[in-house]
């Protein structure tokens, strides 16, 4: 394990670069993306509650290796020729976004009803009421959820190794084909995973146990 | 236009079955082994025998936090070196069973701590012994809370199934990138399929799921015990949204 990461260090630290940039820019554009279907999926309007609903129930349920090879094989083809690493970069933020739309709807609905009714009493109008009122309490709810969400997104970010995607999984298929040494490589890139999945578990369990006491 | 309607022949909308067959076989046989070993991992995360808790808990937390694509590759590359070779559908029905039973330990630790402590103190008083309490009290009303966790889990499992076919396991997203990968025209066609048939069997599931969800909540309008958590509080261990999707 030690020789792995004497020969390969280089590689290793290219590939853990890779997937801590795709993982933030996912995150980043899927809480953007999944706050903004969560408000509308809240709203009174049928037609536009509908429609974030079939966003999000769509993107859940379809797996995530065939959004990323959709984005990887289709759009080339038709449209613009795009990396591996965006396009399971695109793919990663889409079906992240539709989890993190259901955890903040659902961090968005435990808050009383009556603080939305006692803000647009006030004359604030339904935009004002949400940025102010109702999404900051909401966010301090689900904010171990989304821990939680931020960490299943880095694990997925594995998925980049199937389009060329230059992540810490992909390196390491490199590297295990080069060093034919495979195990080892592989328990090499499982301790790079836990170094930043792992502190990220513990510290939302304990998010969780101090926001419950 | 024409080419849409090739990509959907018999003998590719066969090929396709034949895919979703092995993905639902797999699904299938990972959904009880992962259920059975998850729940007794789970109760002995939860009991604390001494030592052995803690490692299981170890064992569940580092399991927990690896990609599962790296579990996938453990079993097909690291079982050979323990002298059992097994074929790319059997590793995967392995590694998928150990990670997700991970997962569904989680659920069910969680979901037994939420049941009040005065459960477990008021059957032990009336004369039940600790496993009694366990099996016959606790248990019961805990399995109740933890469903629409596992549902979900199963749902994922179901997705995840697709990852396998990194060791060439012929399932479903196989046999379809086999199919574009001999007819460039048939790849849009290809993944409507592969789209609407894994959306099918996880969006049934996560009816499923809402389905049971009503149904407890209507049997604790019924019979309401001493809850003193929300199942839809974000901060109840218990709410899916908690857990690992």
């Amino acid at each position: 394990m030690i020789s792995i990461f004497q020969n390969y260090g280089g590689l290793l630290l290219q590939g853990f670069g890779q997937t801590l940039i795709c993982s933030i820019i996912a995150l980043f554009f899927a809480l953007v993306i999944g706050s903004g279907f969560a408000i509308l999926e809240v709203m009174p309007n049928k037609l536009i509650h509908g429609l974030a609903k079939a966003y999000i129930e769509l993107f859940r349920n379809i797996p995530l290796l065939v959004i990323t090879m959709f984005f990887y094989v289709v759009i080339p083809m038709y449209i613009a020729k795009i990396s591996g690493f965006a396009a399971g970069t695109i793919g990663l933020t889409l079906y992240s976004s539709a989890f993190i739309a259901e955890t903040v709807r659902s961090g968005i609905q435990s808050v009383d009803p009556g603080q939305m009714e006692g803000a647009r009493a006030n004359g604030l109008s339904f935009w004002q009421a949400m940025r102010y009122i109702v999404l900051p309490q909401a966010f301090k709810y689900v904010l171990p959820p989304l821990g939680n969400q931020f960490i299943n997104l880095i694990k997925n970010s594995s998925v980049l190794a199937f389009v060329a995607g230059m992540d810490l999984m992909y390196q390491g298929n490199v590297i295990a084909s080069d060093s034919l040494r495979s195990m080892a490589t592989y328990l090499c890139i499982g301790l790079l995973y836990l170094i930043i999945t792992l502190p990220l578990s513990y510290y939302m369990r304990y998010l969780e146990k101090k926001l419950a006491a | 236009m024409l080419n849409v309607l090739c990509a959907y022949s018999w003998v590719n909308i066969k090929f396709l079955l034949e895919g979703a067959g092995v993905t639902v076989f797999v699904s299938v046989v990972s959904i009880i082994i992962s259920y059975i070993l998850g729940v007794i991992l789970g109760i002995i995360r939860y009991v604390n025998f001494k030592y052995v808790s803690a490692i299981v808990g170890f064992i569940i937390d580092i399991i927990r936090n690896l990609p599962l694509i790296l579990v996938i590759f453990f079993t097909y590359f690291g079982l050979p070196s323990l002298g059992f070779k097994p074929a790319p559908i059997w590793a995967s029905i392995i590694a998928l069973s150990i990670f997700e039973a991970m997962m569904v330990a989680e659920i069910v630790r969680a979901g037994i701590a939420s049941i009040p402590i005065g459960q477990m103190e008021g059957a032990r008083a009336n004369g039940l012994t600790y496993w009694q309490a366990l099996r016959y009290i606790v248990l019961p009303q805990a399995i109740k809370n933890m469903i629409p966790a596992i549902v979900s889990q199963f749902i994922s499992l179901v997705k995840d199934t697709s990852l396998a076919t990194i060791i060439v396991l012929p399932d479903l997203m196989n046999h379809a990138q086999i199919i574009y990968g001999q007819n460039t025209n048939y790849t849009i066609p290809m993944f409507i399929a592969l789209a609407v048939m894994y959306f099918i069997v996880c969006y049934s599931l996560s009816l499923l799921s809402e389905y049971l969800e009503r149904r407890i909540g209507r049997s604790k309008a019924v019979d309401p015990e001493d809850q003193p958590t929300n199942p839809d509080d974000p901060n109840n261990p218990n709410n899916i949204a908690n857990l690992d999707a």
